[in-house]
């Protein structure tokens, strides 16, 4: 029997404004406990919330970058639960209307295919503030800094049919709202949080009832959760049993789900408008003026990329999914770099030792333009792709310039033709016997002796002039 | 006898140096000592006396306003820096306020003095002044009677001149209503006049405050003070200010005054009709026109508002749950225990009926039929007015359909809910409305009801002053004042 997955998610985003969304307090992170909380913030009798406009310019930003209807006229509607980390019993947030409405985003696939997933909606709210379960034994600290700062929900059609591409949507709508500014993508600081709505069924069956799973940080914890749950969900039906709808929680160190609460024991929000706030109107000039400053979209980038590089589909693809490594890939290019080889860099080695170090491309041990002076290095053939490796490595490891590294460690490309030949002459005639070989047609020989070769150079010599010299005097 | 100087008069004296600051402050305070009314939870003497202080330096500088040093009495509700800020209700007994107010620090600005923060019903919630965590407020013209709420305090204290004048907020009568009782001058206006910031909610979209005072003229002084666009409150009006006191002196010849039919129906006492009739008569003898019109959905304003007010206020008062400020019960085993125990030893009884009867009517199920269906009828109401007002000025009547009741004689909640009758349309529609003083039935005060269009304040203070320039119910005291 084969199942569908369908999953939609809810990603919080969080938005880089200097103050909260309805009051004056800083919004940086890592301050001490409650020094960035002030009366609107702590709800204190009598204080009233006043909308940051710069969180609804964010808010209008992305809504545009993903071709989203926007509401011109919304409300903001308080949710309302007791938490101790709620400091007012409700939260602000947009319930019946939404600032962004229907809009969509295209992600890639495995196969090489694009996408197309459909954005429900996104809508502005404030965050609450932080529980510190494990502070002290008999009490649960509460920290309010965070209560207030503005957060975009972005909200998913249950469009995605595997872990994979749900990943692939959220990593995705990461590099969009650092694209355009508006958050920092920090996940391990919780500036952006996905919540997965997971169901199964058969093919061609209505939805199936959705567990929806929460406190997910990573994106290899999303895939792993996502894929957990299915099992779970599939092992549950196969015994004919059957799903109940609950919020489920993500628990990263043992790598399992568990139940956090049921539809039943679910809050009923009793959401209505916030007599507090006034709607939010947004007139067709805002519109035009933030649609305008909008800077070019992770499509439209990928676009000129294959146009002006000539790059492939999937290099353009993986150059763009961020936005700071497209800007490492075009400051080589800016220098002159050839473009293939820089693809090949940014894409192979660079990542490959960037993923392994978990570092962020801007933070990068070698920057763009040392990268670019590695590459001329080969292409001026000063040496060759496989000692560029080596060069890279000490680069990495902080040995010095380009220069210096090949200097020091004596790695330049033998340009001497004759001495070349030389060694060339002494391979071949101590391996008589391949020689022959070679002559009754074994062409595959040719590595070997290229091979010989580049061995008794330390991998000095320029490949394609060993293979030029080798051809002529085998033949 | 400063005390029974009106605001105007009391400015000229500090002026004229015929008294200080200080001095007239100490009058009334020394009247507040003596005073059983119950007025006054906190009496801020020290507070008061540095604040005459300051304000007699700026007088002899001749730098002040026309409220500078003049003493006042602030409702309970408003926050007031570094002094208890209750709101009548046990659940802030121990709350010190750490701001002030947009009102307070407005006051503050023109070196006013604070002589004490009013008593009130909890939380606004109420028409007698009787559901106060401090008791019941004592009404100066008959002791055993209620002052009318929910600015009780404020109301008793302007009636027996232990105050020059109060602020009062006003959400479904709150000022018009005690204002009657007490036989004073009281006006709502605009809603979004006045700044909200600062002033602890009840319910947020018909919230409004205003001076109760001596007099229209009075009003008008202290509401210039009031009134104005505030960066704090998303709800407060950008539309500006006019000087109140400056068209006071206007002829009413030719005021078309609507009298609607239907708060002259069943229910009105008819001695307090008579004395709204003989007022109406007197404004017809200024040369002012009278028009019957009808408000058909009037019936409508008591389940409407019940149903606005209370919704809103069991989400606005979720916040005091024990966690950050106010009333903690002792030894809570767990946060479920903490919110029931905190919230239900330190809530009083009607402030618990009014958050349960809001959370029900906003439980899923019951939204359409309740909240939304009540946002619909408040907007036909406010069309009832936007048609009366086609045709007239200004709409009267009274105010409560009775004079003041004894304290502890209304039992039950629904009749209380209707004493404020004719009061709450104002507030659903956002308009101004007000209080003032038209004569007597059994040596109890009668206030008589103006209700003015949208941003109107100007031309009701106009109507009311030129009124009490023609009779002196607003000067007449209760005894022993």
């Amino acid at each position: 029997m084969t199942w569908e997955t369908v999953i939609g998610l809810e990603i919080h985003s969080q938005l880089r404004t200097k103050s909260k969304i309805f009051s004056g307090a800083s919004t940086s992170f890592g301050a001490k406990p409650n020094t960035q909380a002030c009366a609107v913030d702590l709800g204190y009798p009598g204080v009233l919330p006043v909308l940051n406009k710069e969180a609804v310019n964010m808010a209008l930003s992305f809504g545009l970058a993903v071709n989203a209807k926007i509401n011109q006229h919304s409300i903001f509607a308080r949710k309302n639960y007791f938490y101790p980390d709620l400091p007012k019993g409700y939260q602000i947030s947009q319930f019946e209307l939404p600032i962004v409405g229907q809009g969509e985003i295209e992600i890639p696939l495995d196969d090489g295919q694009n996408k197309m997933v459909g954005i429900t909606r996104a809508h502005l709210e404030e965050d609450a503030g932080k529980s510190i379960h494990d502070l002290y034994d008999d009490f649960t600290a509460i920290d309010l800094n965070r209560a207030g700062t503005p957060l975009l929900e972005i909200v998913s059609e249950p469009d995605m049919r595997s872990a994979k591409e749900a990943v692939a949507y959220a990593k995705k709508i990461h590099a969009l709202v650092q694209y355009i500014g508006i958050c920092d993508g920090n996940m391990q600081e919780g500036s952006f949080r996905c919540d997965a709505n997971v169901s199964i069924r058969k093919k061609g069956d209505e939805l199936g009832t959705r567990a929806e799973l929460k406190n997910i940080n990573s994106f290899k914890f999303l895939e792993k959760a996502i894929n957990l749950e299915v099992e779970r969900q599939i092992d549950i039906l196969e015994d004919r049993g059957s799903i109940v709808q609950e919020t489920r929680l993500y628990d990263a160190v043992k790598n399992e789900t568990r139940s956090m609460r049921s539809k039943e024991e679910a809050n009923d929000y009793r959401y209505f408008p916030d007599p507090d706030l006034l709607p939010v109107v947004i007139d067709d000039e805002l519109l035009v003026q933030i649609k305008n400053s909008l800077p070019e979209l992770p499509t439209e980038k990928k676009i000129r990329f294959i146009d002006d590089f000539s790059l492939s589909e999937y290099d353009a693809e993986n150059l763009t999914a961020q936005k700071d490594i497209a800007d490492y890939f075009e400051s080589m290019i800016a220098k002159g770099a050839d473009v293939k080889l820089s693809a090949n860099w940014v894409m192979g080695d660079l990542s490959a030792s960037l993923n392994k170090n978990q570092i962020e491309i801007q933070d990068s041990p070698i920057s763009a333009i040392e990268l670019y002076e590695l590459i001329t290095k080969i292409s001026d053939n000063t040496i060759s792709g496989k000692i560029a490796k080596d060069v890279f490595k000490s680069m990495w490891e902080g040995k010095g310039s380009v220069e210096e590294i090949i200097e020091n460690q004596g790695l330049k490309q033998m340009t001497d033709i004759d001495a070349l030949e030389g060694i060339i002459d002494e391979v071949v005639n101590n391996n008589t016997l391949q020689v022959q070989q070679f002559k009754d047609g074994n062409s595959k020989l040719l590595g070997f002796f290229v091979g010989q070769v580049m061995k008794a150079t330390n991998g000095k010599a320029n490949p394609k002039q060993v293979n030029k010299i080798l051809n002529d005097k085998l033949s | 006898m400063m005390h029974k100087l009106s605001i105007a008069e009391l400015s000229k004296g500090l002026k004229n140096k015929d008294f200080s600051s200080v001095e007239l402050t100490q009058h009334y305070l020394d009247r507040i000592a003596v005073s059983e009314l119950n007025s006054y939870i906190t009496v801020t003497d020290e507070l008061a006396l540095s604040q005459a202080k300051d304000a007699d330096l700026k007088i002899a500088k001749g730098k002040g306003t026309i409220l500078t040093g003049i003493p006042y009495a602030h409702k309970d509700i408003f926050c007031t820096k570094g002094v208890k800020t209750s709101a009548g209700s046990k659940m802030l007994d121990s709350f010190i306020s750490p701001y002030d107010a947009t009102i307070t620090e407005k006051f503050n600005n023109e070196n006013m003095v604070m002589l004490g923060k009013t008593n009130m019903d909890e939380f606004a919630m109420g028409s007698s002044n009787e559901n106060s965590f401090y008791g019941p407020v004592k009404n100066p013209w008959d002791q055993k009677r209620v002052p009318g709420g929910s600015s009780g305090g404020s109301a008793a204290a302007v009636a027996a001149r232990i105050a020059p004048f109060a602020t009062g907020t006003d959400t479904g009568g709150s000022i018009r209503q005690p204002a009657s009782l007490c036989g004073i001058t009281g006006i709502k206006p605009t809603y979004g006049r006045i700044s909200r910031y600062g002033m602890i909610a009840y319910a947020s979209s018909l919230d409004q405050a205003g001076p109760l005072t001596q007099s229209a003229e009075d009003a008008a002084i202290v509401l210039n003070s009031m009134s104005g666009f505030d960066d704090k409150d998303s709800t407060s009006a950008t539309k500006e200010t006019p000087d109140y006191t400056k068209n006071l002196g206007n002829s009413i010849k030719g005021l078309k005054i609507g009298l609607p039919r239907e708060f002259f129906s069943e229910g009105l006492d008819s001695d307090v009709e008579k004395v709204i009739m003989q007022s109406i008569s007197e404004f017809e003898a200024m040369g002012a026109k009278v028009h019957e019109v009808s408000l058909p959905n009037s019936a409508y304003a008591i389940p409407t508002y019940y149903i606005v007010a209370l919704c809103e206020c069991s989400s606005n008062l979720s916040r005091f749950d024990g966690v950050r400020y106010g009333y903690r019960c002792d030894d809570p085993k767990d946060l479920n225990d903490l919110y029931l125990r905190s919230r239900s030893e330190g809530f009083g009884d009607e402030v618990k009926r009014r958050i349960m009867i809001g959370t029900y009517a906003l439980s899923a199920g019951y939204y359409d039929a309740y909240y939304l269906k009540a946002q619909k009828v408040r907007h036909l109401i406010s069309e009832d007015f936007k048609k009366a007002f086609e045709s007239v000025d200004v709409i009267m009547g009274p105010v409560s359909p009775t004079t003041a009741f004894e304290i502890g004689a209304v039992k039950d909640s629904v009749s209380m809910y209707l004493a404020d009758i004719y009061t709450l349309s104002a507030n659903l529609a956002g308009l101004p409305g007000m209080s003032i003083p038209a004569g007597f039935s059994n040596n109890l005060p009668v206030g008589l009801q103006l209700i003015g269009n949208h941003w109107s304040e100007e031309a009701l203070l106009n109507v009311a002053h030129q009124f009490q320039l023609q009779t002196n119910w607003h000067s007449q005291l209760p005894v022993e004042s």
